[in-house]
């Protein structure tokens, strides 16, 4: 009598496929996945109970390292929760400011996405290619912040300063020519033969099962369901811009990959925008509970001294309440929920990651496919694992 | 008879042939095709990645065979923070590697648990595996990087001369 | 306070003595349910013609030492209305028990493992109630109140080791001023 069993493997937690510190046990008849299991905790940092024990302030520097590839936009969904706390106004500049740098963000992010995808399938010299334009972003944020990665650039009420002179020229320069080195790139992937095989009909995900799992981002618009955060609830002056949201047909990986692409033109669209109409005006609040006073200030007033030095020693005092703020992530929906009781330091922040939901529809996808194809699904939801365990 | 220069052959012995020792040798040829194993966890990883990429390009020192299998490589690149739940695979697939290895801990998490200090993470990857240079930075910049990798490139050649390469790290590890 | 949401009156008159409190709170609608009601309201607001039907995140806080301790927040979100609502419901900590939102929404699967692995809440139901963030063997529940951080002192040369949530001070609500 022959017996059939399936075969149990374990992959990850390091592989080179898994795009992090991600465990899959995958069970197979063959070479076909019956049902996968991922396993996740490996990068977990107890991140939100430590912003439990830290002024508001100083919790910017620690919600950058969460979903690390798209800092920015982890700062621009904190400080927006924190203003809504706080019922401030951000200024206008400071809106278009923030606009710019989370969709140049957006455009990094998607780089190291298309680079690190190709690379799963063996197009080696994408990965070089999308690093090479990913440097360009990364010494316009260095321009800007002081840093490469993990900014600190946003503060509760605006932006730490301004842009520098030497940004302007240097970021029209290369969104002047991103345009063809996007045009480069699909054409070496879009009509491809091989990559439209490897990815078309490939990790499906039915609109149905999308929404059952609370996927959002470039999956679920993938699937045919436009929903954008920045249409659907406009936060920053994103209302004040013309763009265009990419929405797919099949919900495959191929799919996920035309939206991602045609998301980063949409991108530079808006940065152009914003560049051209951008407002003069302060770019941090005036509000001196809330945000620093600018230095020469300190010189003249005694105020200014005394609002410095509780706003650095004790921090702000939002009033008691919880609120719920959301942005775009490049990878869906990263919202915030804080709750606070009136002191310093919040009870409690959660970080809602657009990570955490999309995995969650990865057994769906691969069931019933080739283990090769596992690969390709796990590279088309983009996760960041640091955004998964947070 | 003829008469032998035995200064002139001296010389040319001089020029022409290069002594050392097997162990510098050895030491040589290592540092300069050290191979890592991909162990990148977090936003360290990024700059790592970064790092083997065109502007930075660590090919130039014979770093860029990432080899996927631990058995196949000398030096640890531990890039990103190590959680209480990694910790054990850390070790398991340091104890994979064959001898001689290296480890470096790359970024502040792996040095010394970096900007937490909480029940998740491991307060420095010292506390597991035995690291020989120590990156700073949050995360390091791909320069920082490299002139760890030329630093511990520099160990490696030390050993040599110390002779301790053969066998094995002094540690014992 | 501003005016109610259509679908907060909707919930307080389908409930009834289900519905323990209303808010609004910066545009926030926010509805707090009894525990043992908490399904009914989920399931009334997923139908038409609200259509709440996709649960982006369902997280939960510790309220130490207030009774009932922890307080179970759902975040609901209409696609095609382009709305959201938070329904929550506390539960104390002698018996934190709640029904598994599975049946309704498929992606609270791994939310309330979380929550169990974090918090220590247990959802009646669920298919595979393990821990989910933390090692399979690890004790406790981190995310408590009185769990603790479980810092390590940093030494300083010629000084004390500091603990360094301890070197930022907490400072409690101040009670003249509203911030």
């Amino acid at each position: 009598m022959i017996q059939r069993e399936t075969l149990t493997i374990n992959m990850g937690p390091q592989h080179p496929s898994t795009h992090g510190v991600l465990r899959l046990i995958l069970e197979l008849e063959g070479e076909v996945v019956v049902s996968c299991r991922p396993v996740i905790g490996y990068l977990h940092t107890g991140i939100e109970k430590e912003m439990e024990f830290r002024t508001y302030h100083q919790n910017i520097t620690l919600v950058d390292r969460i979903e690390y590839l798209s800092s920015y936009h982890e700062e621009f969904a904190y400080c927006l929760a924190v203003e809504k706390l706080l019922g401030i106004e951000v200024p206008k500049r400071a809106q278009y400011i923030r606009v710019i740098m989370a969709e140049l963000n957006r455009i990094s992010s998607h780089l190291v996405w298309l680079g690190t995808s190709a690379l799963d399938l063996n197009v080696t010299s994408l990965l070089m290619y999308c690093f090479r334009d990913r440097e360009e972003i990364l010494e316009l944020s260095e321009m800007v912040s002081g840093q490469r990665m993990m900014p600190g650039y946003f503060r509760i009420g605006g932006v730490q300063e301004d842009l520098p002179e030497e940004f302007f020229p240097r970021v029209r320069a290369f969104l002047d020519e991103f345009p063809r080195r996007l045009d480069e790139y699909e054409a070496l992937l879009t009509e491809n033969l091989v990559w439209r095989q490897r990815n078309e009909g490939v990790a499906v995900l039915r609109p149905e099962d999308a929404v059952r799992y609370g996927v959002t981002g470039p999956v679920l618009r993938a699937c045919g369901i436009p929903y954008d955060v920045r249409k659907a609830f406009p936060y920053s002056s994103y209302e004040d811009f013309e763009f265009d949201v990419p929405v797919g047909q099949h919900g495959d990986a191929y799919d996920r990959y035309l939206v991602r692409m045609e998301e980063m033109r949409q991108a530079r669209r808006i940065i152009l925008q914003a560049l051209d109409r951008l407002p003069d005006g302060p770019v941090l609040v005036e509000d001196r509970k809330v945000a620093l006073p600018p230095r020469r200030e300190l010189v003249r007033s005694m105020e200014a001294v005394i609002h410095q030095f509780k706003l650095v020693s004790e921090g702000i005092h939002p009033p008691k309440g919880e609120v719920y703020a959301a942005v775009e992530s490049p990878r869906g929906e990263k919202g915030y929920y804080i709750v606070s009781d009136g002191s310093n330091r919040p009870v409690r922040v959660r970080v809602r990651s657009p990570s955490f939901s999309n995995l969650q529809a990865l057994p769906v996808m691969v069931q019933g496919g080739m283990l090769a194809d596992v690969v390709v699904a796990i590279a088309s939801i983009d996760i960041v694992l640091g955004d998964v365990d947070r | 008879m003829a008469r032998v220069d035995l200064d002139a052959e001296a010389e040319g012995l001089r020029r022409n042939v290069l002594t050392t020792t097997v162990d510098r040798m050895l030491a040589w040829a290592r540092s300069s095709s050290v191979w890592p194993v991909q162990f990148g966890l977090a936003c360290c990883a990024i700059e790592m990645i970064a790092t083997t990429t065109s502007k930075f390009d660590i090919a130039r020192f014979g770093m860029e065979a990432f080899r996927a299998s631990p058995r196949q490589s000398d030096l640890m690149i531990v890039a990103g923070r190590v959680s209480q739940k990694m910790a054990p695979v850390l070790r398991h697939i340091y104890e994979q590697m064959l001898e001689p290895k290296w480890v470096i801990a790359m970024g502040d998490c792996a040095s010394c648990g970096g900007v937490y200090n909480n029940y998740a993470l491991v307060q420095g990857v010292d506390k597991v595996v035995p690291v020989d240079v120590y990156v700073a930075g949050c995360p390091p910049r791909p320069e920082a990087l490299l002139y760890g990798l030329m630093k511990l490139q520099e160990k490696i050649r030390e050993q040599g001369k110390q002779g301790t390469l053969r066998r094995g790290s002094p540690r014992g590890g | 306070m501003a005016d109610l949401a259509p679908v907060q009156v909707f919930l307080q008159e389908r409930l009834g003595e289900g519905v323990l409190e209303v808010h609004r709170f910066r545009g926030d609608p926010t509805v707090l349910v009894r525990p043992e009601r908490i399904l009914d309201a989920l399931a009334a607001v997923k139908e038409d013609p609200w259509r709440f039907e996709m649960l982006t995140d369902l997280t939960a806080w510790d309220r130490y030492p207030t009774e009932p301790r922890f307080e179970v927040v759902y975040h609901l979100l209409s696609l095609s209305r382009r709305e959201r609502l938070r329904v929550k419901t506390r539960v104390s900590a002698s018996d934190p028990v709640l029904p598994t939102a599975i049946p309704l929404f498929a992606g609270a699967n791994w939310f309330e493992r979380e929550l169990w692995d974090l918090f220590g809440i247990r959802f009646v139901g669920h298919p595979d109630l393990t821990r989910i963030l933390m090692p399979d063997d690890w004790e406790g529940h981190p995310l408590r109140k009185d769990y603790p951080l479980t810092e390590e002192p940093v030494e300083f040369r010629g000084y004390a080791p500091k603990v360094p949530s301890q070197t930022i001070p907490h400072v409690p609500p101040r009670r003249r001023e509203d911030r």
